[in-house]
């Protein structure tokens, strides 16, 4: 699949995004909006896994740890064929199929239930390290958010899998410079994070988090410690009134804002 | 709620210079305005929870309030270690603030979803358990807790609740809450339920059927006294709490009316043993678990036959 099939597909799920948001009045567009190029290239170009045969005990695994962006989680997953994208419409509303954050059992795709922050990389590593006994030769990826980072949990599982040498696993973190009640580098400032995470003995990259070829490049990138992808990204990409505004972590577009965001989709 | 904690936080903390408030990362639209007047009072420590609670009770152990603001599952289960030692065992001077409780979350999912905090809590030695059902008892309970000495969990729901308290009843943590005088049927309710309790309460009424019904907004320490008293009278007693029926408001409750020896007809209206994997608002998820107003009344005018 070329970039520009990867464009195209990226429309449709911010596209789909807006809809669900504004169907089941949920929260954390933004949030949601600036991951999608990563899953795109994720689903669409990385990730050894066959919708048809979702539970293969040999694909690859993807967590999202920050499960709050689930909506980007299900319009991927739905546009990759692991379900019926009518079920799109079943998100976070009464007699809904698709909850706010992940529920295992909710649909085909999804590894593992999430919405409390700071749990996707420990698991993560537990499926790298089963991997490993099994000798078997899948990929697991995790992506947190950056103010999800701030965890202590994050951190032992950096430190754990560094020390562990666990090539098997990437974290992605999504460094859209934003968490919850402020900009994340002055609630805590994470910087140095490469050489951070460099210490804790793991290879990071950093990159535009929104350019299909760096996201390519980086997860293709062959080497024998743990990976950390840091993807600068904009919270809210793709709609410029939603684009690096705290207000649409918590807004869900009205139809005049539904409207005007399709708009700049055309 | 949560805007009358705020409030009363605000007027308290112009006086007294002790009241801080930490958050691990939530409160958008809810602090600004504290953080605006009482900037070195107000800490976002970032989304960490543990870290939270311990900074919290080295800030109490040098003498100062300490109110964590948090989603209820995130300030009580996720820390939860560092409060059953930092907070319970040695007694400090922390109030954890959850919003949220029960199913207010509704569609967010089971992860928000608190049904079991009550229990946990309540198995801590020390800890006053605090669940408000409107914004006069969190006034109450917000002023009092500046004097409490030792560690308070505020139980709270969201926002917008009204005030069911009838006026010219008074407070104290550890008294039960009487809102409507009955004869026929004893109701305790506890916390963000109370909307369809008062909905209960009409129904009830209109079939000529007099229920008593009661806020216990502390359940621990718990008003041993007033049940053991409405008990005495024989007539039926029901509870009603957005928690699983493990471990909280029923079953304190049943535990008292068990050893007491009470024969008296007892019913305890609660989240079942599950996790909500429905999707939907807290009134859908209510529904499926059995919660809402009318349903209670079928079950209760079946139970009374
Ligand atoms: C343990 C825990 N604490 C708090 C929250 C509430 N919460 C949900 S999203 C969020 C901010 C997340 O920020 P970030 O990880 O940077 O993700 P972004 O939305 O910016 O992509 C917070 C604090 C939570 N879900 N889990």
């Amino acid at each position: 699949m070329n970039y520009l099939d990867l464009s195209k597909i990226v429309q449709d799920i911010r596209r789909n995004i807006l809809y669900m948001n504004n169907r089941g009045r949920a929260s954390h567009t933004g949030s949601a909006l600036s991951i999608v190029e990563l899953l795109v290239v994720l689903y669409f170009k990385i990730l050894r896994i066959d919708p048809e045969n979702p539970y293969k005990s040999n694909r690859d695994r993807f967590i999202l740890s920050k499960a709050h962006a689930s909506a980007a989680l299900y319009a991927v997953l739905a546009k990759r064929g692991f379900f019926s994208e009518e079920w799109l419409k079943k998100f976070h509303v009464d007699g809904g199929m698709l909850p706010g954050h992940l529920d295992k059992t909710s649909a085909p795709g999804i590894e593992v239930s999430a919405g409390s922050l700071g749990h996707g990389l420990s698991i993560g590593i537990g499926m790298a390290l089963a991997g490993k006994l099994d000798k078997s030769d899948y990929k697991v990826y995790v992506l947190c958010g950056d103010g999800e980072i701030n965890e202590g949990s994050i951190w032992e599982g950096i430190l754990f899998a560094g020390a562990k040498k666990l090539d098997n696993l990437t974290l992605i973190i999504d460094y859209n410079k934003w968490q919850a009640y402020g900009r994340t580098n002055e609630v805590i400032n994470l910087e140095p994070l490469s050489l951070k995470l460099k210490s804790f003995n793991w290879y990071p990259v950093e990159i535009d988090g929104h350019s299909f070829e760096e996201i390519e490049d980086a997860l293709n990138l062959k080497v024998s410690q743990p990976k950390a992808i840091i993807a600068h990204t904009i919270k809210g990409k793709g709609i410029s009134f939603m684009e690096d505004r705290l207000e649409w972590h918590y807004k869900s577009p009205s139809e005049e804002e539904l409207k005007k965001a399709l708009e700049e989709l055309e | 709620m949560r805007t009358t904690l705020v409030k009363t936080l605000i007027e308290l903390a112009e006086k007294e210079e002790k009241i801080f408030v930490i958050t691990p990362d939530l409160g958008f639209s809810v602090w600004e305005e504290f953080e605006r007047r009482f900037p070195e009072r107000f800490l976002n420590v970032g989304i960490a929870e543990a870290n939270a609670i311990g900074i919290a009770t080295g800030l109490s152990l040098c003498g100062k309030i300490v109110y964590v603001y948090s989603i209820i599952p995130f300030v009580t289960m996720r820390p939860f270690e560092q409060i059953r030692i930092e907070l319970a065992y040695m007694k400090t001077n922390v109030r954890i603030v959850g919003v949220g409780a029960g199913v207010t979350y509704g569609a967010q999912g089971a992860t928000h979803h608190a049904i079991e905090d009550i229990a946990i809590m309540r198995a801590l030695p020390n800890m006053l358990i605090f669940s408000p059902c409107d914004p006069w008892e969190v006034e109450q309970g917000v002023r009092a807790s500046l004097n409490y000495e030792g560690p308070i969990y505020f139980r709270l729901g969201k926002k917008g609740e009204p005030v069911i308290t009838p006026v010219g009843n008074s407070f104290s943590f550890g008294r039960a809450n009487v809102i409507r005088r009955g004869r026929d049927v004893y109701i305790l309710f506890t916390g963000n339920i109370a909307d369809e309790v008062v909905k209960l309460y009409s129904l009830l009424e209109s079939k000529g059927i007099s229920a008593e019904v009661v806020s216990m907004h502390t359940l621990k320490p718990f008003d041993y006294e007033y049940l053991d008293k409405i008990l005495k009278t024989g007539n039926p007693v029901f509870t009603i709490e957005e928690h699983s029926i493990i471990g909280g408001l029923g079953s304190i409750v049943a535990e008292y009316i068990a050893e007491a020896g009470y024969k008296v007809r007892f019913k305890r209206f609660g989240i079942p043993d599950q996790y909500a994997h429905w999707v939907g608002s807290q009134k859908y998820i209510r529904e499926r678990f059995g919660l809402l107003a009318e349903k209670m009344f079928g079950k209760i005018c079946e139970y009374l036959k």
